[in-house]
């Protein structure tokens, strides 16, 4: 009798066992639900990762790519691709999936090899430090951070990004393309300013620099009323 | 507690358990003001009716206010843009009595007599009952009104013509409520209800003539009007009849967008997330008990396929290889997939279905069952045209609808191509 209870109770085991195994085989992690995602944003494999198009999106803070996951899927930033991915995603997943991306660390790419002439670079760096205060344009540095990180939770670092893309996304503030529908956006109205010169050579200057540096914490309460479009409902608490 | 079941050991469950109980509550204390109460009851009964219909499905413009309309709705025959239904005087449908709203659920004829498009599905919705058709009228006037002025429908002639609209109704349009069946069961009856009226399922489960009427039988299947997905008929075993399905399964499938066997993709996904994971364990099962109880019509006649040729069959090999460096690892060696996660192949309706487009277009967009109560955090499928090219997606389509037992046509570059655009 004790060795029936006891092949049974093993027969039992082994039967749990096997069925674990099968759903085991696919990990129950956010790695893995967003397999869709890293197949075009790589991650991990730097070659890739500078030869396409596709941004990095690793380490970018978490409000600011939930803004664009929903801002995608509610056809406020246009890129079909995403629109049909996210369609039927709610706002906790789409968080979820924002929070997984924003916590990823892993090393960034070497930055693209550009021969930047010198009035390309005294250009950027007196755009991107100090604006041009006659046209209301500030540095990009009084939002994107002093280290050009980014500043939590809302707004994106600026570096480990390509030339292709940051020029791709500047020109479409520029035209008023990148996100629709939002009539007062501070990103839109500094973009108009500038001429496809100086977005070229940010563009290039921001492309070529080392990827080093923390994320800024806070974001001066002038500024953040000016882009006030990036919090949730457009208000910002003070 | 039978009724639950389906629905076991998640904290959905337990909400819904708990909130009930605290609706009951509350009920009880508001004893004394029993006609307050049940105006309130009325409108959690229209509010449910709506989500059952999907209204805002089709009134919400994306990522717009819910019911304020907005959604263009493009078609062969133009593009409709969806009308305000909130409350607003101005702007919505604030001004209308309930008279002119079931004239316009049951007639198809507007606030001033004007016959409607039949893109307004009416032609399903006479089939509600004027106590539903009221409550779902109150609790649109109980909502917010929001002021939001929609351009007017693109119709360009002659599908803008009144004449033509009167002969359209005159000939496809058959106006009345649903009439119960007396020799089926309360619940299928229900279903029946359901799944012809208010759930409006076979508005894209049919297929349709050049005028936009229903071809065959109602729920049959059918390019989607405006969007460019095949709605596979549910009268067919080659598409997607659950006559042969447990009815747990089915229920699962449509209230949680996956199941064992399939996973809902496309409108449908949608649909699951906009509606039926909202609906009652009642509805959903009496839902599940008429579609399984549909015959078996193969609406499209069984296709044979011939010997697969010398060229065919390098085609294919060419496909194999981009299975085994892009697919393989989810979808497993010989397509046996994952259930409930990543959906097997071999075997698979979706896969071999006459029309390949929904296929192509799993392929080219990738995508991801709808996030709802019951799997909020599904996996997803990439968009390969991202990274292969069109000959490749043909070759590994064509693969795939033709190993491990599965037979299906071939799949071009031409055909990948068309995949392309639409909504959804």
């Amino acid at each position: 009798m004790k060795l029936f209870i006891l092949i049974s109770l093993f027969s039992f085991t082994l039967n749990v066992n096997a069925e674990r195994s099968i759903r085991s085989a696919v990990p129950d992690t956010m790695t893995e639900r967003v397999r869709a995602c890293t197949i075009c944003h790589h991650h991990g494999d730097s070659n890739q990762e500078r030869n396409t198009y596709y941004p990095r999106i690793a380490g970018k803070p978490e409000g600011y790519l939930f803004n664009q996951l929903r801002h995608f899927r509610d056809g406020r930033r246009y890129h079909q691709p995403m629109a049909l991915l996210l369609e039927n995603m709610t706002d906790d997943y789409l968080r979820a999936i924002a929070h997984y991306f924003s916590q990823l660390d892993i090393p960034y790419s070497a930055p693209e090899l550009i021969n930047l002439k010198s009035h390309e670079i005294d250009l950027a760096e007196k755009l991107i430090r100090l604006g041009d205060p006659q046209r209301n344009i500030p540095g990009c540095s009084s939002c994107h951070g002093d280290t050009l990180m980014g500043t939590a939770p809302y707004v994106p670092g600026l570096l480990g990004l390509t030339s292709a893309y940051l020029t791709a996304q500047l020109s479409g503030w520029r035209s008023g393309s990148l996100i629709r529908g939002q009539v007062t956006n501070c990103m839109s109205e500094i973009a108009k300013q500038l001429s496809y010169d100086e977005i070229i050579a940010i563009s290039r200057w921001l492309a070529s620099r080392t990827v080093e540096g923390e994320v800024q914490k806070v974001l001066p309460l002038d500024l953040a009323k000016r882009c006030h479009a990036i919090f949730p409902g457009g208000v910002v608490e003070e | 507690m039978n009724q639950y079941r389906f629905w076991p050991n998640t904290s959905f469950t337990k909400i819904y358990v708990i909130s009930s109980c605290v609706f009951f509550f509350l009920f009880a204390l508001q004893v004394p003001t029993l006609s307050a109460s049940s105006a309130e009851h009325d409108l959690v009964k229209g509010e449910y009716l709506a989500r059952v219909g999907n209204c805002l499905g089709c009134h919400t413009a994306k990522g717009g206010v819910p019911f304020a309309g907005g959604r263009r709705l493009t078609t062969v025959f133009g593009t409709f843009i969806t009308p305000n239904i909130t409350p607003d005087k101005e702007t919505g449908i604030g001004h209308w009595t309930e008279e002119d709203f079931w004239l316009a659920m049951h007639e198809g004829k507007s606030r001033d007599g004007r016959m409607l498009y039949p893109a307004f599905p009416y032609t399903e919705f006479t089939k509600i009952s004027r106590a539903d058709v009221k409550s779902i009228f109150e609790y649109l006037q109980s909502i917010p009104a929001v002021s939001q002025v929609n351009s007017v429908h693109e119709i360009p002639f002659p599908y803008n013509s009144k004449p033509l609209l009167f002969g359209w109704r005159k000939l496809f349009f058959k106006q009345g409520v649903y009439e119960a069946d007396p020799a089926q069961s309360e619940e299928w009856n229900r279903g029946a209800y359901l799944v012809q009226g208010l759930g409006h399922c076979d508005a894209c489960h049919t297929a349709r003539n050049e005028v936009g009427a229903k071809k065959d039988a109602a729920v049959g299947g059918g390019q989607m009007m405006g969007s460019n997905w095949y709605a596979p008929s549910l009268y067919s075993r080659k598409e997607a009849s659950v006559i042969d399905w447990r009815i747990e399964d089915i229920i699962e499938l449509l209230s949680s967008g996956v199941s064992k066997h399939a996973s809902v993709s496309g409108p449908m996904a949608t649909v699951v997330q906009q509606s039926l994971q909202y609906w009652s364990p009642e509805d959903i099962r009496a839902m599940a008990v008429y579609l399984k109880s549909l015959p078996d019509r193969a609406a499209h006649g069984s296709a044979r396929y011939p010997e697969i040729s010398e060229n065919a069959k390098r085609y294919i090999v060419q496909g194999e290889k981009v299975y085994e460096k892009h697919c393989q690892d989810c979808h497993g060696e010989s397509g046996q997939g994952v259930p409930g996660i990543y959906p097997a192949l071999a075997n698979n309706r979706s896969v071999t279905l006459p029309v390949p487009l929904n296929l192509i277009r799993a392929v080219l967009n990738g995508g991801y069952p709808p996030t709802t109560h019951l799997n909020p955090q599904p996996y997803g499928m990439p968009p390969f045209q991202q990274l292969l090219r069109d000959e490749e997606i043909a070759q590994v389509i064509s693969y795939i609808r033709n190993a491990w037992g599965n037979r299906g046509s071939l799949v071009t570059v031409v055909d990948v191509d068309q995949g392309r655009g639409g909504d959804h």
